[in-house]
C-alpha cells in the first residue's frame, strides 16, 4: 500500500512541478532537502521529493579577510583606488577605505595588487573531457543520437580532473561545464563552484538554474551527416531536428496538463509515462532552463532566435558567436548574451569571419559580452584574453576601461547562468568570490596571488598548503609531488 | 613641400615634420595605414630597439636599412642622403616574430579538405613529401598572421593516417617561408624532417612506440646503404628497401647533419630515445612539444639539442605529458638549452608573442623569452646569418610596436620583411571596418574597402 502511496505521490509532485513552474527541483541545482513522512493519520499528501542529484555544497572553512589597500575592479563598473575589501563569513561585507578589520581577521597588504570578484567561465568541459584525455575519460558528448537532452553534463564530470585546480590558479571561481556540441541538443549543464571535491554534488552551485546545451552549424552535420549517414546532415535538417524536439516536448507539456485537469475529478487518471529528454525541453519552454546555444554564424544565430520564438523560449547565451560583431545590434535588442574567444578563429568555415574587435563591437553595441574559454588551457587566464579584446577595442577608437572590461568575466557571465544575485560582481551581500591579483589582472604578466570561494581562501600562490591538487595529479604531476 | 612630403602626407596620420635642410622625407609613426615604398634606404629611429645580439637593447636607436638589408642599428647615427626617415619615438622594434613549427601556407581552413595540403591519406612516400609546392603565400591566414608582426615561419608537414591507422613514418619535409609579398615565399627547403614519436607515433605505427622507432631505424640504414650502393640500386642489383627511391633519395641530408629531425615528443624517456637514435645515426635533433624536457635538461644541453616548447602546455592530458609545467621554459633556459616557442593553435601564430610573456612570467629571462621567437628559431633552422636579430647584412624584418611586444595590450604598428613596410591590412580588418557601424540604409555588403 505505502508502495503504491508513495509512487502515486511521486507522480502527483512531479505533475505539480511541471505544471506550476517554479519547482526547484526540477529547474534549479536546489539544495537537498529532509522529507517529512506521511503520517497515517492524515489523507495522502505527496511527499517532498529530494531533488535529483541535489547539490551539497558546502563552503570551506572560512577566516573572516581584509584586503587592505588595493586597486578594487567591483564589476559593477567602478574602481577604486588603495581600498579596502573586507569578508565576513564567506560574504562580501563592505568595499572602501579604511576599514576596520573585525577580531581574528586575517589581513592581506593589498599595496600594488589589483582584487576583482572570481572569473566566472560559462563554457567549459572540465571534468567531462578531463586530462589524462583518453578513451575512458572521454565523456563531453553522447553522441548517438542528435537529441540527448535527456543527459545530464554533471553525470559525467570527474571532479578529479586536475584542470580545476589549473583554472582555480588563474583566478575562475565558478564554472558551467556544458555537453560538447556533436549533438543538436546536447543536454543540461551545470554550474559548479570551483573547490576541490569528492563528488560532483559537493561542486554543484546551490539553487543555481539548470542549462540546456544545444549546437547548430557544422559539429552535429559532420557527426552525423557525415560520419553516420543520419540526420542531421544539412543545417535544414538540423533545424528541422530542433523543431521537432520542441514540438514533442510541448506535447509533453500538454499531456501533463491534461493529466492535471482529468485528476480532478479521475483520482484513477493514469499520469504521463515521465521522459528525461521532455522533462529538460520542457523546463526550456516553461523558461526554468536556460538555452545556451554553441553557434557561430551571424545568420545562424538569428535563425535559433526565431526557432525560440516559434516555441516561447528565449535563448539565454550565443556560445562562440564567432560572427556576433555582424548582429551586436540584434543581440542587444533581445538580450542574449554572446560568450567569445578573443582571438580564435578560421579552423572552421563557419569560424572564418573571426576578428579581434568581436567582443569590444558586441559590448559597444550594448549587448552583454562574455569571454569564454571552452579549453582547458584557455580557461587558466581569461584574465589575459579579456585584456587583449579590451586593447583591440581600444585600437578601433572605443572607451574601454578595466573597471568595464572586468565584467567580461564576471558580471555578465553571472547573469548568463542566472547567479548574478548571488556573485559575479564585489558588492555587499554577494558571495565572497574574490581574487587578489598581483598587478593589472589585464596583463600577461599578471598572476592570481590569492582566490577566495565563499571566503574560504581556496588557492594562495605563496603556499603550497592552499594548492590543491586532485587524486589523479597526487604522485603523478610535479604538483602532486612525482618523484 | 617636397612631392613625397605630399604624399606622406595625404597617406598618413596627423604627425608630419617637414625637415627643411635636406631631402630627407620624414613620416610620423601615428598611423598604422601608411604604405611605405619600398625606399632605396629607409631609416627607422628613435625607438628601444631590442637587437636580440651583441648590441643588446638599444634607446632611442637608429636602424639604416639599405636594399632590404640592414645596414647599421646604433644610436646618434646620422641619415643618409636619400632616405626615408620613419620617426618612432616612445615605440620598440624588435626582429619580425619566427613560427618555429605551424603551418601557415599550407593549411588554411583545417576542417575544409581542400585547403589542407600538410599530409595525405595513403601516401606512398615519407621523406620525400614537401609541403614547399603547396604554400600559398596569398592565404588568408599568412595576411592576418603577418600584420601581427610574423615575418618567417616554419611549415611542417603532418603524417595522414590510413584507415587502419598506419602512417608513414616521417611525415615529410618542412619548409621556412617569408610571409613577404610575390610568389616565392620559400627560403630553406627542406629545413627538417619530421618524425613524430610518444602516443601518436606509437597509434601510428600500428600502437607501439618500439614499431615508430623500428620503421625510422630501418629507414635510416636503408638510407645509408643505399648511399653506398646506388649504382647496384639502379641495377637491381641491391636488397629491397622499406622506402621508395624518393624517399631514400631525399632523406640523404638527414643521415649527414645537414637538416634536422623535427621529433615531436614530450615524455622524458621518449626524449632520451631520440637523442639515442639521433647519436647513432649522426642526426642532428630539434625536439618539438618537449613538455616533459626540463626533466632530462642536461642531456639536452649536453647535446646541444634545441627545444621547441608550447608555453601553456601545463596539464597531464596524456600519459606523456604528466610533467608538463609553466616553468618549463625558465628551467630549460637555465640549464642553457635553446629554446624557441610555437603555438599549436595553427590559426594564431600571432599570438607566440603571448605565449613568451606568460614564460616570463613563470620565470624566464625576458631576453631569453624575446629570442625564443626571434633569433632562437632562426638559428635552429640554420639562418641565422639572414634573420632573427637586428644585425648589419641580415634581412630586414623587423616589427614597430607600440610597447613591450610581450604583453597584450600591444600592438604592431610596423611590419618590414626584407625592408618593405607590408600593408598593415588584412581579411579581418576589412570585416572590422565593414561593421562598425551597424544600421545604416544599405546593406553592409556595400561597404567595401
Amino acid at each position: 500500500m505505502s508502495g503504491i502511496h508513495v509512487a502515486s505521490a511521486t507522480c502527483a509532485l512531479a505533475a505539480a512541478c511541471v505544471l506550476l513552474g517554479g519547482c526547484a527541483a526540477q529547474a534549479t541545482q536546489a539544495t537537498a532537502a529532509v522529507a517529512p513522512a506521511p503520517t497515517a493519520a492524515s489523507a495522502p499528501a505527496p511527499a517532498p521529493l529530494p531533488p535529483p542529484f541535489a547539490s551539497t555544497y558546502r563552503a570551506m572553512p572560512a577566516t573572516d579577510t581584509l584586503i587592505r589597500n588595493a586597486t578594487v575592479l567591483t564589476g559593477t563598473g567602478a574602481r577604486l583606488e588603495r581600498a579596502d575589501v573586507l569578508l565576513v563569513g564567506g560574504r562580501i561585507a563592505a568595499i572602501g577605505p579604511d576599514l576596520t578589520a573585525p577580531a581574528g581577521a586575517a589581513v592581506v597588504d593589498g599595496t600594488g595588487k589589483w582584487v576583482t570578484p572570481g572569473i566566472i567561465d560559462v563554457h567549459s568541459h572540465l571534468g567531462v573531457y578531463p586530462s589524462p584525455g583518453i578513451k575512458a575519460t572521454s565523456d563531453g558528448n553522447e553522441a548517438t543520437a542528435p537529441n540527448t537532452a535527456e543527459v545530464w553534463a554533471e553525470h559525467s564530470v570527474w571532479p578529479q580532473d586536475p584542470g580545476f585546480a589549473a583554472a582555480l590558479a588563474g583566478g575562475v571561481t565558478s564554472l558551467s561545464i556544458l555537453p560538447g556540441s556533436a549533438n543538436l541538443f546536447g543536454g543540461r549543464s551545470v554550474t559548479v563552484k570551483n573547490v576541490p571535491a569528492r563528488t560532483v554534488q559537493d561542486m554543484k552551485f546551490p539553487g543555481a538554474p539548470y542549462g540546456l546545451k544545444i549546437a547548430c552549424g557544422e559539429n552535429p552535420k559532420r557527426v552525423y551527416g557525415e560520419g553516420r549517414k543520419t540526420a542531421p546532415s544539412t543545417r535544414m535538417g538540423s533545424l528541422a531536428g530542433f523543431r521537432t524536439g520542441f514540438i514533442e516536448a510541448r506535447k509533453y507539456l500538454d499531456e501533463q496538463a491534461k493529466y492535471e485537469r482529468e485528476r480532478a475529478t479521475k483520482p484513477d487518471a493514469v499520469p504521463p509515462k515521465r521522459e528525461l529528454k521532455n522533462e529538460t525541453l520542457a523546463g526550456v519552454l516553461k523558461g526554468e532552463i536556460i538555452v545556451h546555444n554553441h553557434c557561430y554564424r551571424a545568420d545562424e544565430m538569428v535563425q535559433m532566435i526565431d526557432l525560440g520564438r516559434e516555441f516561447g523560449f528565449r535563448i539565454g547565451t550565443f556560445h562562440h558567436a564567432v560572427e556576433a560583431y555582424k548582429i551586436a545590434d540584434i543581440l542587444a535588442r533581445e538580450h542574449i548574451c554572446a560568450a567569445m574567444w578573443a582571438d580564435w578563429w578560421g579552423f572552421k568555415l563557419e569560424a572564418f569571419d573571426g576578428i579581434r574587435e568581436n567582443i569590444a563591437m558586441v559590448d559597444a553595441a550594448g549587448a552583454c559580452a562574455i569571454v569564454h574559454s571552452d579549453s582547458e588551457v584557455g580557461i587558466q587566464r581569461l584574465n589575459q584574453e579579456a585584456g587583449k579584446a579590451m586593447a583591440a577595442g581600444r585600437r578601433m577608437g572605443y572607451e574601454l576601461r578595466p573597471e568595464h572590461a572586468i565584467e567580461w568575466l564576471t558580471r555578465n557571465p553571472a547573469t548568463a547562468l542566472g547567479v548574478a544575485d548571488r556573485t559575479g560582481t564585489l558588492e555587499p551581500g554577494k558571495m565572497a568570490d574574490v581574487v587578489v591579483w598581483n598587478r593589472d589582472p589585464f596583463s600577461v604578466y599578471a598572476r592570481a596571488e590569492k582566490v577566495y570561494v565563499d571566503g574560504a581562501l581556496a588557492f594562495d600562490l605563496d603556499d603550497p598548503a592552499r594548492q590543491p591538487v586532485s587524486d589523479f595529479a597526487l604522485g603523478m604531476t610535479e604538483a602532486g609531488g612525482a618523484r | 613641400m617636397s612631392a613625397r612630403c605630399l604624399l606622406a602626407l595625404l597617406l598618413s596620420g596627423p604627425v608630419i615634420a617637414a625637415v627643411a635642410d635636406s631631402d630627407v622625407t620624414v613620416i610620423g609613426s601615428a598611423t598604422a595605414h601608411t604604405l611605405v615604398a619600398a625606399s632605396d634606404v629607409t631609416v627607422i629611429r628613435g625607438a628601444t630597439v631590442h637587437t636580440l645580439a651583441a648590441a643588446g637593447t638599444l634607446e632611442d636607436a637608429t636602424i639604416i636599412v639599405r636594399g632590404g638589408r640592414i645596414e647599421r642599428v646604433g644610436r646618434g647615427l646620422a641619415v643618409p642622403a636619400g632616405a626615408t626617415v620613419i620617426d618612432v619615438a616612445g615605440k620598440v622594434v624588435t626582429p619580425g616574430l619566427f613560427d618555429a613549427y605551424g603551418r601557415l601556407g599550407a593549411e588554411e581552413i583545417g576542417a575544409a579538405e581542400s585547403t589542407v595540403d600538410i599530409g595525405a591519406k595513403n601516401l606512398p612516400y615519407s621523406a620525400a613529401f614537401n609541403v614547399a609546392d603547396a604554400i600559398d603565400p596569398r592565404a588568408t591566414r599568412i595576411e592576418v598572421n603577418r600584420i601581427e608582426g610574423v615575418t618567417r615561419a616554419l611549415v611542417a608537414p603532418e603524417a595522414e593516417p590510413d584507415a587502419s591507422g598506419i602512417a608513414p613514418v616521417i611525415a615529410g619535409q618542412a619548409a621556412i617561408i617569408h610571409l613577404g609579398d610575390g610568389f616565392e615565399p620559400v627560403v630553406r627547403s627542406p629545413a627538417g624532417f619530421v618524425f613524430t614519436y610518444g602516443e601518436a607515433g606509437a597509434a601510428s605505427s600500428g600502437g607501439a612506440r618500439g614499431a615508430a622507432l623500428l620503421r625510422l631505424r630501418e629507414l635510416l640504414d636503408d638510407a645509408r646503404d643505399y648511399a653506398r650502393h646506388k649504382a647496384d640500386y639502379d641495377q637491381g642489383n641491391r636488397r629491397s628497401y622499406a622506402a621508395t627511391r624518393l624517399d631514400l633519395e631525399a632523406i640523404q641530408p638527414l643521415l649527414g647533419g645537414k637538416v634536422p629531425l623535427l621529433a615531436q615528443v614530450h615524455r622524458a624517456s621518449d626524449i632520451l630515445a631520440i637523442l639515442r637514435v639521433a647519436r647513432e645515426y649522426g642526426l642532428k635533433a630539434v625536439i618539438v612539444g618537449g613538455a616533459e624536457a626540463w626533466r632530462v635538461a642536461g642531456d639536452l644541453a649536453r647535446s646541444g639539442t634545441p627545444v621547441i616548447i608550447d608555453v601553456y602546455d601545463n596539464l597531464p592530458d596524456r600519459f606523456e605529458t604528466l610533467g608538463a609545467t609553466l616553468a618549463n621554459a625558465a628551467r630549460l633556459d637555465a640549464a642553457g638549452v635553446a629554446v624557441a616557442f610555437a603555438t599549436t593553435d595553427y590559426q594564431n601564430p600571432r599570438n607566440m608573442r603571448q605565449l613568451a610573456g606568460n614564460a616570463v612570467a613563470h620565470g624566464m629571462r625576458y631576453e631569453a623569452a624575446l629570442a625564443a621567437i626571434t633569433a632562437v628559431p632562426a638559428r635552429i633552422y640554420g639562418l641565422a646569418a639572414s634573420c632573427g636579430t637586428l644585425e648589419p647584412g641580415k634581412a630586414a624584418d623587423l616589427v614597430v610596436w607600440d610597447g613591450d611586444p610581450l604583453e597584450t595590450s600591444t600592438a604592431a604598428e610596423r611590419v618590414f620583411v626584407a625592408g618593405k613596410s607590408l600593408p598593415m591590412r588584412s581579411r579581418q580588418t576589412l570585416l572590422r571596418d565593414r561593421y562598425r557601424q551597424l544600421g545604416g540604409p544599405l546593406p553592409p555588403a556595400y561597404t567595401k574597402p
